[in-house]
């Protein structure tokens, strides 16, 4: 059969395809409910309408993507058993646990108090409202944990044993898969990039409205919480991208190897800034090399080994038989780069537009700005030219998109850089597929998901982009003065709902 | 009873919880081409699951991530096997969750028409399809030696599971017509009464067909006294429909589910999946199940989880509980 189109080759295209596309709105959820929640609660304690205004805004913005995020989660669940049912059978006394977990425990949560905070305006006292979007965050962030406990364990399996009598690996510690260092720092990394996605999003969409100069108030606040949040989880995905890279070092070498294209192990070994390889021949044609920094992203020392790719190769070739145990070089090579470039790119323009945009008390008199006016950018003590300005605005509008794309990277990094293994050291993604299902039934799905998918994604902009331009709000009576009691109150028994579909 | 009885039980209550609570949903999906006039109707229809049917879908996640927690060779063989619906219930649960989301969000008439139209496909579609897999998964498929489907499409096509789908396609929109003459008020609570009368005995005929057939093929003492309280449940619902009694009515309606698919898990276990071609072969609770240490860390978990998952999505319900109609529902966005 075509290996192009083999039921293997088309099932993990559609895995690939469907994860990638539903991690466009996991980390944009994860974190527009905390910034919603936040917005809310700054609402809830100073009674401030642009705080309140903010909520509907931002709000109304992360219902649109949790949509899309839920419904394309249901897909993921599922296509375990269907395209990987042997991978099912393997792992299931292990894997299925977490995913379990995650359904009772984070998405009941998520998904009741969601309903209760949409439409809840009108029937929650103030506060019992506030705590409903809480529980959504905490909700989001709970699935994370499972989620990448189960992904983790794929990475670098603990606490089990084979069962060679019933071809599969069982569970004999679940306390060490949920707090393994692998699921921990991925966890870290993962919900520190997730924040950079929504901090990101909050200061390009705030940019384009004081670019415009439209609804200040609410932008300028929005727009200084991004740019702090920006930081804080840029500098967080940092820290925690450099303690996953160690773990990884140690229990995945070859993937690190693949990420960095050293071929042979040295010491000390230089981190390559760029190179052109041939990957057939192993060797790299161009490189540009910074020396000892990898040997210090790897062990915390700028003089130790580092085993490349062909030392793992034979290494694992001993351990496991003949065969080829090289992942896709170029694609874990720039997957990685990709990742770093987009996220410490996301974070520099955070820096910048913080600095730019310092505390009024730092300026000298001439140069403050009232609530209600679009701030002057600042270098030093001297305003920059309006054209600077508009600069600025656009490239954090442009900014939005470099988050989501360090992620992406890093999770096509992540899993393709284990290939060939689907359990790292445990089953290979050959042995992992369904034999009973057949190549046009894998087709059907794949082109059905992607077709489907193409389609939503240009509704989801387009509404996105409607309600970006709409702005925040006004806000009425019935937002102001939110029911004293549980239920709402009997006085106007035929008032319209504050929300209705 | 041991720990792969009790996930078994579990299981069949997770599906229970799922067709109970989703049922009334699909129903009412169906039910915004069948019973709304126009688009305040339909409208009406939809605010009346609009906070619950997130939290309603998963009851469905649930039961498939225990299923592969609990029973993993179950879940492989069920899914791989059942590959082109289970698709076709995916792609329209995705349709159907952005369709509730999004119908609202622009004020065209082209825009909000597509989507109802959306709204009432995705919700028909898998409200026949899991009967058609259920009644499959209850008859018996073909699985050989290694657990693997080895039939096709056409295999799962066949006079009973069609009649199984028919049964689930109809008992959830009278369920929806139930529900909804439970939350609404005015005009549209009559006709929603008038309606679950009508779908009531259409249901009654199908469900006795498909339950009499299934208790004659397969049954037992005990799935007997099961499919009894689902027939009898079922008539009280339609009387107490008749007798304007709708909250007992929605209750026996429940019933009536749950009891089926009561019968319907009795008469598999200890099968969890029958084999067609070799009963040596059937998947069982014991040789698709996890090990006890798994299952015992999924029990405390369902343990301490499941009674707080329903004590605050009770809370929602009784949050939400005041009747709706047309006038509550405001024009613009």
């Amino acid at each position: 059969m075509d290996l192009a189109l083999a039921p293997e080759t088309l099932a993990r295209w559609q895995f690939g395809i469907t994860t990638v596309y539903h991690f466009l709105f996991v980390p944009l959820t994860i974190s527009l409910a905390a910034l919603t929640a936040g917005l809310q609660t700054a609402w809830v304690r100073t009674e401030k309408e642009k705080y309140l205004r903010a909520t509907k805004f931002w709000g109304k913005l992360f219902l649109i993507n949790i949509a899309m995020g839920v419904v394309t989660g249901i897909v993921q669940e599922f296509q375990f058993g269907m395209n990987w049912s042997d991978y099912s059978r393997f792992v299931g006394d292990i894997f299925g646990a977490p995913l379990a977990f995650e359904a009772l425990i984070a998405f009941f949560f998520e998904s009741t108090f969601i309903g209760l905070w949409i439409f809840g305006w009108d029937k929650l006292p103030k506060k019992i409202h506030l705590a409903c979007i809480w529980m959504v965050s905490l909700g989001t962030v709970l699935s994370a944990y499972f989620i990448l406990a189960a992904n983790s364990w794929m990475q670098h399996p603990v606490g089990y044993r084979m069962n060679e009598e019933r071809g599969r690996a069982e569970l004999t510690d679940f306390w060490r898969v949920l707090t393994q260092d692998t699921a921990l720092t991925q966890f870290f990394h993962t919900i520190t990039a997730a924040f950079l996605v929504g901090g990101a999003f909050m200061v390009g969409i705030s940019a384009f409205h004081l670019a415009r100069k439209k609804h200040i108030p609410v932008m300028r606040s929005s727009l200084r919480v991004g740019l702090v949040v920006m930081i804080i989880a840029g500098m967080g995905t940092a820290i925690s991208g450099d303690m996953l890279g160690k773990v990884m070092f140690k229990q995945q070498p070859m993937k690190m190897a693949a990420a960095e294209a050293l071929w042979d192990g040295e010491a000390p070994a230089p981190f390559s800034v760029f190179a052109y390889g041939d990957v057939d021949k192993g060797h790299n044609k161009v490189a540009i090399e910074i020396p000892g920094v990898l040997s210090f992203l790897a062990n915390s020392d700028f003089d130790s080994f580092v085993p490349g790719i062909n030392d793992v190769n034979k290494a694992e070739q001993e351990k496991f038989g003949p065969g080829d145990y090289r992942p896709n070089i170029p694609v874990a090579y720039w997957g990685f780069r990709w990742m770093i470039g987009f996220g410490m790119a996301s974070l520099g323009i955070g820096v910048l537009g913080l600095w730019l945009t310092r505390k009024r008390f730092l300026l000298p008199p001439g140069l403050r700005t009232g609530e209600d006016e679009v701030p002057h950018l600042v270098l030093f003590k001297k305003a920059l030219s309006p054209r600077f300005a508009q600069l600025y605005w656009l490239v954090a509008l442009w900014t939005m998109c470099f988050p989501l794309l360090a992620n992406s990277w890093g999770w096509i990094f992540t899993e393709m850089g284990r290939q060939p293994w689907v359990v790292y050291g445990v089953l290979r993604t050959r042995d992992a597929v369904s034999p009973n299902v057949s190549q046009g039934e894998v087709l059907t799905s794949m082109i059905g998901f992607t077709a489907l998918y193409a389609v939503l994604a240009v509704i989801e902009v387009r509404l996105l982009v409607k309600y970006v331009k709409a702005g925040p709000p006004e806000l009425t009576e019935a937002d102001l003065n939110p029911p004293a009691r549980i239920g709402g109150d009997d006085q106007n028994a035929d008032r319209p709902m504050a929300f209705s579909y | 009873m041991q720990l792969h009885d009790v996930w078994f039980v579990l299981i069949a209550v997770l599906w229970t919880g799922y067709f109970f609570l989703e049922g009334f949903d699909f129903g009412i999906g169906v039910l915004t081409k069948l019973l709304a006039r126009d688009r305040a109707e339909k409208r009406v229809l939809i605010n009346t699951i609009g906070p619950v049917w997130d939290g309603n879908e998963v009851w469905l996640l649930t039961a498939g991530g225990a299923t592969f927690a609990a029973f993993p060779e179950w879940y492989a063989t069920l899914f791989s096997g059942f590959y082109l619906p289970l698709l076709l219930i995916l792609v329209c649960l995705i349709i159907r969750g952005v369709a509730f989301e999004y119908r609202h969000k622009r004020s065209e008439d082209r825009w909000q028409t597509n989507w109802e139209h959306a709204i009432f496909w995705a919700s028909l579609i898998p409200a026949f399809l899991w009967g058609v897999a259920f009644a499959n998964m209850v008859r018996g498929v073909k699985i050989d030696q290694h657990m693997e489907y080895v039939g096709n499409l056409f295999d799962l096509l066949n006079v009973y599971s069609l009649l199984g789908g028919l049964v689930t396609l109809t008992l959830f929109t009278f369920h929806g017509a139930v529900f909804a003459s439970l939350k609404t008020v005015g005009d549209i609570r009559d006709r929603s009464r008038a309606l679950a009368t009508r779908l009531g005995v259409v249901t009654a005929v199908l469900a006795l067909a498909f339950l009499i057939w299934t208790q004659v093929s397969r049954g037992d003492g005990r799935s007997l006294i099961a499919m009894a309280v689902a027939v009898i449940a079922l008539a009280a619902a339609l009387g107490c429909n008749l007798a304007g009694r709708e909250g007992w009515s929605f209750a026996l309606s429940g019933i009536t589910i749950a009891a089926a698919v009561a019968m319907l898990f009795l008469t598999l276990f200890p099968n969890v999946m029958p084999s067609s071609l070799d009963d040596a072969w059937s998947l069982t609770v014991t040789n698709a199940s996890s090990t006890p240490y798994t299952l015992k860390i999924m029990t405390w978990c369902a343990g301490v989880a499941a009674p707080l998952v329903m004590l605050y999505q009770g809370w929602t319900y009784w949050v939400f509980r005041k009747r709706i109609g047309t006038q509550h529902i405001a024009d613009a966005h």
